[in-house]
């Protein structure tokens, strides 16, 4: 049975690009050692031979036809965005500071 | 009139004995006197509702051809977009943002002629089984105000149960239309997977989201099914097949000959005592109605708590992903010189409420390399083996029945800090969601040491979603001849209620 550090907590919130303050992940880390336990019950009957269900349907891949459809208009597209300039999205420089 | 079923109401419609325009104020009247208290609503179009109920009117009086259901008023659960209307599935993350296109629900639902009176609490990504977790302060149960309404839909069935909408949509990835439905006294369904499009219905966990019908009868609930149901090639996980016949089935009730299953392992212990009387009076009730009752048996029900706070969080920290604050919603720390990285992170820090972080957290986890086998693999194995339980049940029986949920509703704040504690809450409902089936949850009593309602549980193979239908409305009308008045009569009145 792994169980989850502190710092595990903080690895994952790194990667799941949550900043967290000491406290939260302070809490964070005992209520996700409990979980954990608790969900690692699956382990007891999950034999190697079992099929793995990832979805209720037996779907393969579901096409339409290549027809171009109506879509929203630039500004429709654009209304929510916390920031745009000269009908694009304006995001917050992506490269480091050196680049 | 606004305590009337949506049949009445829309007979009432077609006679001219009221307009769509009167029904829609009515309820709007009822939203400004009670929801203060209830907190059903985080948003009311008084505007856009008081519009389209004119339309109908118009429509009618010039002979057109109407839906069953047009011009009646409902409630949409706030993780369903509505073009132009504010979406917020209950979280800080959205605030403010007003969706460019309906959901295909919301486009059938205009379709059909049905008003939308505005969007309901949820738990925030719908994440939750008692509306706590909305990040715009929690809903309140019409029955007892100290009590939750369930969740994650607890606004929508709170507004059914204090007469703001006879009609109400949710969503349910594990019990969140059936949990409130039982805890609030009144009636919800989650279709087959597949059976409702999910396109525009903001994704909490892709294979086990489905929206459904609630409402406060089963021939209401049928109705509704069947205008927001059918295919839609927007949504690839749609089901291309005919919509189940599921108002034919509430209208005739009919269960003579029909097997019942009680499912063993979802009764017994744990089960709070009043819970467990009103479901076992209601299989007397359906055995006296000329249905065969038997016990099943499915072993590996007791394994799918745990799957599913796998694979649901697993999905989620996928789904969620997409609140990156680049395109919309809120951005927090865009200063000067800041990162996207640095500004994603503030903003999911500051948009995120402590359960879906949790869950992020628990899915990132899980799905990590080194650790996704163990976890996420396993889950994948257990759905497989509760799929294969309802196989081999659903051969002995035709449709499957347990209490919805272990207990009534419980006082706001008592299981806040106790994640697992809240978990157990749907340990009855989650099955059918991983097994992609449908479920009905309709009232069946008030348990007596408390006096809260119970919910029973209907289960039905995936596309026979009727058989749900059949056995509700043939409970229902057995519950009604020994009442004398729908459950929902003996609801305490709410302060300023019409």
């Amino acid at each position: 049975m792994s169980s989850l550090s502190r710092s595990d907590v903080a690895n994952l919130a790194r990667l799941a690009r949550i900043d967290m303050s000491d406290s939260e992940l302070d809490a964070l880390s005992g209520e996700l050692d409990v979980i954990l336990n608790a969900v690692a019950r699956v382990q007891e009957v999950a034999r190697p031979d079992i099929e793995a269900t990832s979805h209720p349907l037996p779907l393969k891949n579901v096409y339409r036809p290549d027809v171009v459809q109506p879509s929203l208009s630039n500004a429709e597209a654009l209304s929510g965005a916390p920031a745009s300039e000269d009908e694009r999205f304006r995001v917050p420089q992506i490269l480091g500071e050196e680049a | 009139m606004i305590r009337k079923s949506a049949v009445e109401m829309a007979a009432a419609l077609a006679k001219g004995e009221t307009t769509s325009l009167a029904l829609t104020q009515a309820h709007l009247d009822q939203i400004a006197a009670v929801d203060g208290a209830v907190h059903a609503f985080l948003y009311v179009d008084t505007e856009g509702a008081l519009a389209q109920a004119g339309a109908i009117d118009k429509a009618r009086a010039a002979g057109e051809k109407l839906s069953p259901l047009a011009g009646i008023p409902l409630a949409l659960k706030d993780v369903l977009t509505q073009k132009g209307v504010p979406t917020t599935c209950g979280s800080k993350i959205l605030e403010g943002w007003r969706p460019p296109y309906d959901s295909t629900v919301v486009t059938n639902l205009k379709r059909a002629g049905i008003v939308i009176l505005g969007k309901t609490n949820m738990d925030e990504f719908a994440m939750g089984s008692s509306t706590e977790n909305s990040a715009y302060g929690p809903t309140h149960n019409p029955w007892d105000l100290t009590r939750i309404p369930g969740g994650s839909g607890g606004g929508s069935s709170a507004a059914l149960a204090a007469f703001e909408a006879p009609l109400a949509i949710g969503t349910d990835t594990g019990g969140s239309i059936r949990q409130p439905a039982a805890v609030t006294g009144t009636v919800g369904v989650k279709p087959t997977y597949g059976g409702v499009s999910r396109y525009g219905l903001v994704a909490f966990s892709s294979s086990l989201d489905q929206a459904g019908p609630c409402a406060r009868t089963v021939l209401d609930t049928a109705l509704l099914h069947e205008a927001i149901a059918g295919h839609d090639v927007r949504d690839a996980t749609s089901i291309n097949a005919p919509v189940p016949q599921v108002v034919a089935a509430a209208k005739s009730g009919d269960v003579k000959g029909l097997k019942i299953g009680v499912i063993k392992e979802l009764n017994g212990d744990g089960y709070q005592a009043g819970v467990r009387t009103r479901f076992d009076e209601s299989l007397q009730l359906l055995a006296a109605a000329g249905a065969e009752i038997i016990e099943v048996s499915c072993p590996n029900f007791e394994y799918a708590l745990a799957a599913y706070y796998l694979i649901a969080p697993s999905e989620c920290s996928s789904n969620l992903a997409r609140f990156d604050a680049m395109r919309y919603g809120i951005r927090v720390g865009d200063e000067a010189g800041a990162s996207a990285e640095s500004v994603m992170n503030l903003t999911r820090e500051v948009g995120f409420g402590r359960e879906v972080k949790r869950r992020i957290i628990l899915g990132t986890y899980a799905l990590s390399s080194g650790y996704y086998d163990a976890y996420y693999g396993s889950a994948q194995k257990v759905r497989t083996l509760i799929t294969q339980d309802f196989i081999r049940a659903f051969e002995k029986c035709d449709v499957l029945v347990s209490p919805t949920c272990p207990t009534t509703a419980f006082k706001i704040g008592e299981k806040a800090s106790d994640p697992l504690a809240m978990y157990l809450n749907d340990i009855a409902t989650i099955p059918v969601n991983m097994a992609g089936i449908g479920g009905m949850s309709l009232p069946c009593g008030l348990a007596p040491e408390d006096g809260l309602p119970v919910g029973f549980q209907i289960m039905a193979p995936a596309m026979q979603d009727q058989r749900m239908y059949s056995v509700g409305a043939a409970l229902e009308a057995a519950l009604l001849s020994k009442w004398g008045a729908p459950l929902l009569s003996q609801i305490p009145a709410l302060a300023g209620s019409k």
